[in-house]
């Protein structure tokens, strides 16, 4: 299959005009030796074939909308996407128009990412958003570089709760590697600290103190201590938040953070087995000279009409170059577009009916665990919709069992907290039945 | 006050209008937590869903696109995106699979990666391949990062220089900038190539490598890449590949041949990702044997050998030596991944080779037409891209009244004032997904807005003048920086 429209007599006029004989005739700059090398991949397929060849590789998963029953979350969460959504995003009006470099004829684009900004910073509280990360992993890393600049390298420490996700731990230590930053505060065995055991390490050489809000064991606190006393040391703090969470919870915002940021996966965006998600990055207006990433901000135009223009712009690469906020271009445009329509067709009112059965379901599925002889929801303190359960063997042979029953148990913790290795991270959403939840319990039951 | 087009989604909201609503509870009820623990207002919108439809789709129409027209935008390459893509990475199997699923569970998606990782080895000469950074910017972090642990393995800790031409995109340089690391900029020569002579003079023990885009920025392919290469591995540098360009090299040259290092792929770029109005990418990336050891973790491998009459178990593996983790999970799977596999599985070797080769004819098809009308700096055999100046004698016309008069003919403006050595540049890229009529149609427009420069330059400098927006007081939207349309103050107006 091709895509080029250009037919044989076309070329050869179109090679006349160039001044050559043959197209490989255009490629003399290439050293010889290497020039046209046998690609070793299969022969084309026709559309047709190619459309088999998929569908077999997706059918030969086993997927939690048809085969399985799922409570895993840890990051992903799986939700109902309304329909209109993708009604939208398949419109080539906006799917295949680059990055608004030219606004007169990106509006669409423009608009559309500027409400993107508002919707976020009304959920999250904050007073700015930029126009979206790579997912909440390099969101939560960008906060890093924000701080960094924000005390121009004077200030090195960073204090990351153990309980932020380990894997934007471990992105917040790749992308800090060359900084000669510490990263302290989640070497500790001991998980089931409280956020204030975090103190004593917050001191004048902190620049920014990180946390996650419910965090990665579901927990909900009221970080306002904290953060005050963390702003006492003068060190920043960003909160990593749960979207979902945020329709009902107190924001972080009102608590005081600096930065608040996160994965909007669960806000239209499918499961995707990882991405492309959506990372979201939230601030004070006095940090957006700092911040990284696309900015859209309100003009007019030549004919006075109110119109969008990416803003700020000699933060960025293609401007200062090495001296940029970060290396940023490219980023998850589509899916904040994805985002900001999940929230404006669910609305204030389907926002809430989502995030309370969220938490309805995970409350009835911890209580009836809860009951199981050998089951024990670990943490007292109170949960949004995830939640840890101790298990009366390692998680993962509980897992092993659950899965030859059609469940997917939940998220392993073993594998990144030695002291929790029989404990189960179950996440429960909207799209968990009461049948499903009981599938789960009587299968524990009867293991 | 300004007129509005069209009001913002918090202007259209109306109190108690409902959208989207979810089924009841069917289970028992429990208490919310504490009054404190939850917020008190939710200032969002309240829309129909009728509503919602209708704004999105009048904000739709105010954007060009590919799908309805030419963009021939330099080092964007904006190509046709197929519309069975659209349709593969919605496949129920990968759209409804979870990450952290077990990897029994999901052999198709691994199958799937790790095919991907083995085709674009092939397709660019290189002996390993990460899936996992998410667009081209990160991807060019990966592999800094990898260049910097690899001399610091090594323990020769005093490389500290990154060597970039000055004719290369700005992420380069700030991908250098996150690591701590020090730029030092490499002019070009009169043809367009590095100057070697200015390259030798930077090689010493203190660099870490050179970052080439090859053919960079000019559109040129460097002539004396070999040596270039040459010269940075003689001083102990890596050679880093800037992949924005592939395009033009698909089945012509691999540069893992050429003696490169370490480059990223553009997903979205080369192999036909849409690039959704800025994202989301995918910037997979490619090293020589110095560096697979480096590599960000995980790769998709195969855990278990294929035994008569089972076949392989696909999994996840750590390198030796891996420079961690770039992202949460295990890149763009679906929405890159699954287009890009399809794209490349539908081309084969020879449809690869098509891709470039007419990419690079329509180039010089343009080059050829317009380089009486226009001054072309650097002009000789182009590849994919070439860039002219948008400037007269005598004339007060710029590249930007060019490209905003280009508006009113119903095209999309090249990319304008980049690469930074031209003066007023015009970057100029058609792809091969565009048409004889279409290319001769651009050529007649840029040549009527050349004579319009001469006869009638206001209509150029007020440009655009037929389309639904005019230009844009770039100025007013930094000073006043109005960046969102709520604000807590102004939530009781908006009710």
């Amino acid at each position: 299959m091709t895509y080029i429209p250009i037919s044989p007599h076309e070329r050869d006029e179109m090679l006349k005009t160039v001044g050559v004989q043959t197209l490989d005739d255009l490629f003399e700059a290439i050293p010889q030796k290497h020039r046209f090398p046998e690609l070793n991949l299969p022969p084309a397929l026709s559309e047709m074939e190619a459309a088999d060849l998929l569908g077999e590789m997706a059918s030969s998963n086993e997927n939690v909308r048809e085969h399985m029953i799922s409570f895993l979350g840890a990051g992903a969460y799986n939700h109902y996407i309304p329909s209109v959504i993708d009604h939208m995003l398949r419109r080539g009006e906006f799917y295949t128009a680059y990055t608004p470099y030219q606004p007169e004829i990106s509006q669409g684009t423009l608009q559309a990412i500027f409400e993107f900004q508002a919707l976020m910073s009304a959920l999250t509280g904050m007073e700015v958003s930029n126009a979206s990360h790579y997912d909440g992993a390099t969101a939560t890393a960008e906060a890093l570089n924000l701080a960094y600049a924000q005390f121009r390298g004077k200030r090195k420490k960073v204090v990351l709760s153990p309980a932020v996700n380990p894997q934007y731990r471990e992105v917040i230590r790749t992308y800090s590697q060359g900084l000669g930053v510490e990263n302290v505060g989640d070497s500790a065995s001991d998980s089931a600290l409280s956020p204030e055991a975090l103190l004593p390490l917050i001191d004048e050489s902190t620049m920014l103190v990180v946390l996650q809000f419910p965090d990665f064991f579901g927990r909900i606190y009221d970080y306002t201590k904290i953060i005050e006393a963390a702003h006492a040391q003068g060190a920043l703090v960003c909160v990593v938040a749960n979207p979902t969470a945020l329709i009902m919870l107190k924001t972080p915002g009102a608590m005081g953070a600096d930065m608040v940021v996160g994965e909007a996966q669960p806000f239209g965006i499918p499961l995707w087995y990882g991405g492309p998600y959506l990372g979201f990055f939230t601030t004070k207006k006095s940090y957006v000279h700092k911040m990284a990433g696309r900015l859209v901000g309100e003009t007019i135009d030549s004919r006075g009409q109110r119109s969008y223009v990416l803003t700020l712009t000699a933060r960025e690469q293609h401007i200062k170059r090495e001296r940029a906020s970060s290396n940023i271009c490219t980023n998850q445009g589509l899916l904040a577009l994805a985002c900001s329509i999940y929230m404006s067709a669910l609305g204030q009112n389907g926002l809430r009916q989502v995030a309370n059965l969220c938490y309805q379901k995970a409350h009835y599925a911890a209580n009836e665990l809860n009951k199981l002889a050998g089951f024990k929801v670990h943490f007292t303190e109170a949960f949004f919709h995830e939640f840890t359960l101790e298990c009366p063997k390692p998680a993962h042979e509980v897992n092993q069992y659950l899965l030859e029953n059609g469940i997917f148990g939940g998220y392993d913790l073993g594998q990144n907290y030695t002291a929790l290795k029989n404990h189960l991270l179950i996440a429960v959403t909207e799209m968990n039945s009461k049948a499903d939840i009981d599938a789960l319990v009587a299968a524990l039951k009867e293991m | 006050m300004a007129t509005i087009v069209e009001p913002t989604i918090f202007e259209l909201s109306a109190p108690g209008r409902r959208g989207v609503t979810m089924p009841a509870s069917d289970v028992p009820e429990t208490a919310l937590p504490p009054q404190d623990l939850l917020r008190s207002e939710l200032p969002l919108p309240e829309l129909a869903e009728v509503d919602v439809v209708r704004h999105y789709m009048r904000l739709s129409k105010f954007n060009y696109n590919v799908d309805a027209g030419f963009y021939p935008l330099g080092s964007c390459t904006m190509k046709y995106n197929p519309k069975i893509n659209e349709d593969t990475c919605r496949l129920p199997g990968f759209l409804y699979t979870h990450p952290l699923q077990p990897i029994e569970t999901v052999q198709g998606n691994l199958v799937l990666m790790y095919e991907m990782q083995e085709w674009l080895k092939e397709i660019s000469g290189f002996a390993g391949v990460t899936l996992q950074p998410a667009a081209g910017a990160q991807g060019e972090f990966s592999g800094v990062l990898m260049m910097r642990a690899y001399h610091k393995m090594r323990g020769d800790e005093k490389r500290i220089k990154m060597l970039i031409p000055d004719a290369a995109h700005g992420t380069n340089p700030a991908s250098v900038g996150m690591l701590g690391m020090s730029v030092v900029t490499i002019p070009s020569d009169e043809r367009g190539n590095v100057d070697l002579k200015a390259l030798s003079a930077a090689c010493d023990d203190t660099v870490v490598g050179m970052m080439l885009t090859n053919p960079n920025t000019l559109g040129m392919f460097d002539e004396h890449v070999e040596k270039v290469i040459e010269l940075v591995h003689g001083c102990g540098g890596l050679m880093y590949g800037d992949g924005a360009n592939l395009n033009a090299l698909l089945g012509i040259v691999r540069p893992g041949d050429l003696g490169f290092d370490v480059m990223h792929f553009n997903l979205h770029k080369t192999f036909s990702v849409p690039h959704g109005g800025g994202g989301p990418g995918c910037g997979p990336v490619g090293v020589g044997p110095k560096l697979v050891d480096f590599l960000p973790a995980p790769l998709v491998g195969i855990i278990e050998e294929e035994s008569e009459d089972v076949p392989p178990l696909y999994g996840f593996v750590t390198p030796k030596h891996s420079i961690g983790r770039m992202k949460a999970f295990h890149g763009h799977f679906g929405g890159g991944l699954v287009r890009a596999y399809t794209y490349i599985a539908m081309h084969g070797p020879d449809g690869l080779k098509d891709i470039a080769q007419y990419a690079v004819l329509n180039a010089n098809y343009l080059q050829a037409r317009l380089r009486d009308t226009y001054h072309i700096p650097f002009d000789r055999i182009c590849m994919h891209e070439f860039v002219m100046e948008g400037q007269f004698e005598g004339s007060p016309i710029r590249a930007l009244d060019i490209s905003k008069r280009l508006m009113d003919y119903n095209f999309h403006p090249p990319t304008n004032y980049f690469p930074l050595i031209v003066h007023e540049a015009l970057m100029i890229e058609p792809t091969e997904t565009e048409n004889k009529d279409t290319l001769d149609r651009f050529v007649e427009a840029l040549i009527k807005i050349a004579e319009e420069a001469k006869t009638q330059p206001e209509l150029l400098q007020n440009a655009p003048n037929d389309t639904l927006f005019g230009r844009m007081d770039e100025v007013k939207a930094a000073r006043e920086l109005v960046l969102c349309c709520w604000l807590p103050e102004d939530y009781e107006k908006i009710k």
